[in-house]
């Protein structure tokens, strides 16, 4: 079966410092793979570059194995990539319905004038916001005054809809309380149903290692390797982080092609 | 109460109106008669339209510091075009102000393109178009005399003078962008986190040249009512009032940090501002004295402002 992404030898310089060199690594539909790696090792770059938000080097992106161009989040959006960031995902000052819509409000022509169509606006958000999360009900508070979860549960809402077919998620259960954690978790597994591809950015191995079918772990802009979630211990995931090491039972593709052997 | 009043903010800065009104009144028994009230509206108009665009620009975490050298060179061009050339009012007003559109939108292309911050690039061209208002008339300024701007300056219609239609009118206008519109949404976004906003899919760039552009418009609109009032178009008019603009903005509790407050909590802003120049005239407080009370009273409202824990 043809992945439904493919990242191939993607890089990434700043001020001639490699964010990311050669990285390849692809997801299929119905598929959770997470990313790991220490701040810097080059996962928030390299899952910027297929939301949108920054522009590789050099590189290549396929969707469905044709090749695409990302040269803005709008672009993204259309391919169907949604990324909920950590701390970027939602505008404060708003309210849920709001932030739903943002940058994408339904409108309606009122004396030659487009307006927004508050009413339809605030009907389709709570049955999408509900369909996430039923308990939420504060939809005109401003969402900088919400709980972790609520706020991660508007986020996801916006970021999930009929036409999302890879959803980037920027560890989700940061932050987040035991509780509304596990909502996170039956969230996940509820989406890859829906057959979307998932990637999944975390700290937490733990979440990692129970969410994931594969793992992909990064060091100094580069994969390491990737194993089978089902087959790796926290302990194969540390090694990988910390000193590069792979697993006997690392898997062979797109993630180890890059890997070379480390030096140091 | 506090937290009533901060769900709609409005009714807070309302508040402090009708309660500065009533101080003016119990002081001197001129502040409440139907002459000085007219006054008032009058003397707001201006100040009320260069505040309205700059509500805009200050939501968006921005600032337009050149709203009142706009407003002179609109004044001056449209002076010039009547008395000069002898356009008719028709023709020489909607081309001023559309020259205040132009030059808020070369205020926006600037700050988007080079990314030069607004304070700074918005300095750079409030001594540009004074300087251009300044060249243009060689300092001196045009007497105007049109039926057209009489009745603009002095006209009243059911009572009320013809300036304030015209700022009750674009403060609809801007209440139905900013809360019925999905440009207005956005630019309490781009307030707010300017980078998420941009990761959500909003044109920024599109949406300050666009803000920009809209405190040029107001401008030039306010430039009309100014030469209409004086009937004459002196270039170095509204020296300052860009900082009034802003003191209206901000007593109406516009945030300066972005993405929080209202055009009409800033139209009354500018009243308070405008009864506090008013009141102190009927007390005979001297001029040089208001400026301190004004000083004061900008310090004042955006510490209260603080107070009520937003």
């Amino acid at each position: 079966m043809k992945p439904l992404l493919q990242i191939e030898s993607m890089t990434k310089l700043f001020g001639g410092v490699h964010a990311l060199e050669e990285v390849s690594l692809d997801l299929h539909s119905g598929e959770v793979v997470g990313v790991i790696g220490h701040n810097g090792a080059g996962k928030s770059t390299l899952m910027k570059i297929v939301s949108g938000a920054l522009r590789p080097d050099h590189g290549r992106i396929r969707i469905d194995g044709e090749t695409v161009t990302l040269d803005s989040p709008i672009r993204a959006h259309q391919l169907g990539i949604e990324m909920i960031f950590q701390d970027l995902a939602l505008l404060d000052n708003l309210n849920a319905t709001e932030n739903f819509f943002l940058g994408r409000e339904l409108t309606r022509s009122f004396l030659g004038f487009r307006w927004n169509d508050a009413q339809r606006m605030q009907t389709i958000a709570k049955e999408a916001i509900h369909n996430i999360n039923p308990h939420f009900h504060r939809f005109r508070t401003e969402v900088g005054l919400l709980s972790g979860g609520q706020r991660q549960s508007v986020a996801i809402a916006r970021a999930v809809h009929l036409d999302t077919r890879v959803l980037i998620m920027d560890e989700p259960t940061a932050a987040l309380g035991p509780e509304e954690t596990e909502m996170v978790r039956q969230l996940v597994l509820r989406l890859k149903k829906r057959a979307l591809g998932i990637f999944l950015i975390g700290h937490d191995l733990q979440d990692i290692l129970r969410l994931s079918d594969r793992i992909v772990a990064m060091r100094g802009g580069r994969v390491v390797g990737t194993v089978e979630a089902a087959r790796a211990s926290e302990d194969d995931l540390l090694g990988m982080i910390i000193s590069g090491k792979v697993p006997a039972a690392a898997l062979p593709g797109p993630g180890a092609v890059t890997l070379d052997q480390e030096k140091d | 109460m506090l937290k009533w009043t901060r769900e709609r903010p409005v009714l807070w800065i309302l508040a402090v109106m009708l309660i500065l009104g009533a101080i003016l009144s119990f002081l001197s028994p001129f502040f409440l008669t139907v002459p000085n009230l007219t006054n008032l509206l009058k003397q707001v108009s201006i100040l009320g339209l260069l505040a309205a665009g700059q509500t805009l620009v200050i939501i968006s975490r921005g600032i337009d510091l050149s709203v009142a050298s706009i407003l002179a060179l609109c004044a001056v061009v449209m002076g010039g075009l009547m008395s000069q050339m002898g356009l008719p009012p028709g023709v020489a007003l909607p081309v001023g102000i559309a020259l205040g559109g132009l030059v808020g939108a070369i205020n926006g292309l600037v700050i988007v393109k080079t990314g030069i911050p607004p304070f700074i690039a918005t300095l750079g061209m409030m001594g540009i178009a004074r300087g251009l208002a300044l060249v243009y008339t060689q300092g001196v300024s045009f007497q105007l005399s049109s039926p057209t701007l009489i009745w603009i300056g002095e006209g009243t219609f059911l009572g009320l003078p013809i300036p304030i239609y015209i700022v009750l009118l674009v403060y609809a206008v801007l209440y139905l962008l900013l809360n019925h519109n999905s440009f207005g949404r956005n630019v309490y976004a781009i307030g707010d986190n300017e980078e998420a906003s941009l990761l959500a899919g909003i044109n920024v760039d599109r949406h300050k040249i666009l803000l920009y552009t809209i405190s040029g418009v107001c401008a030039g609109i306010a430039a009309v009512v100014l030469i209409s009032r004086l009937s004459s178009a002196p270039p170095n008019v509204a020296q300052a009032a860009e900082l009034q603009a802003i003191a209206a903005v901000i007593i109406g509790g516009t945030s300066f940090s972005g993405g929080i407050g209202t055009v009409e909590s800033t139209l009354i802003g500018a009243m308070i501002m405008t009864m506090i120049t008013n009141g102190l005239n009927i007390l005979g407080v001297s001029s040089f004295w208001q400026q301190v009370f004004v000083g004061v009273i900008i310090i004042l409202a955006v510490w209260l402002d603080k107070l009520k824990g937003r």
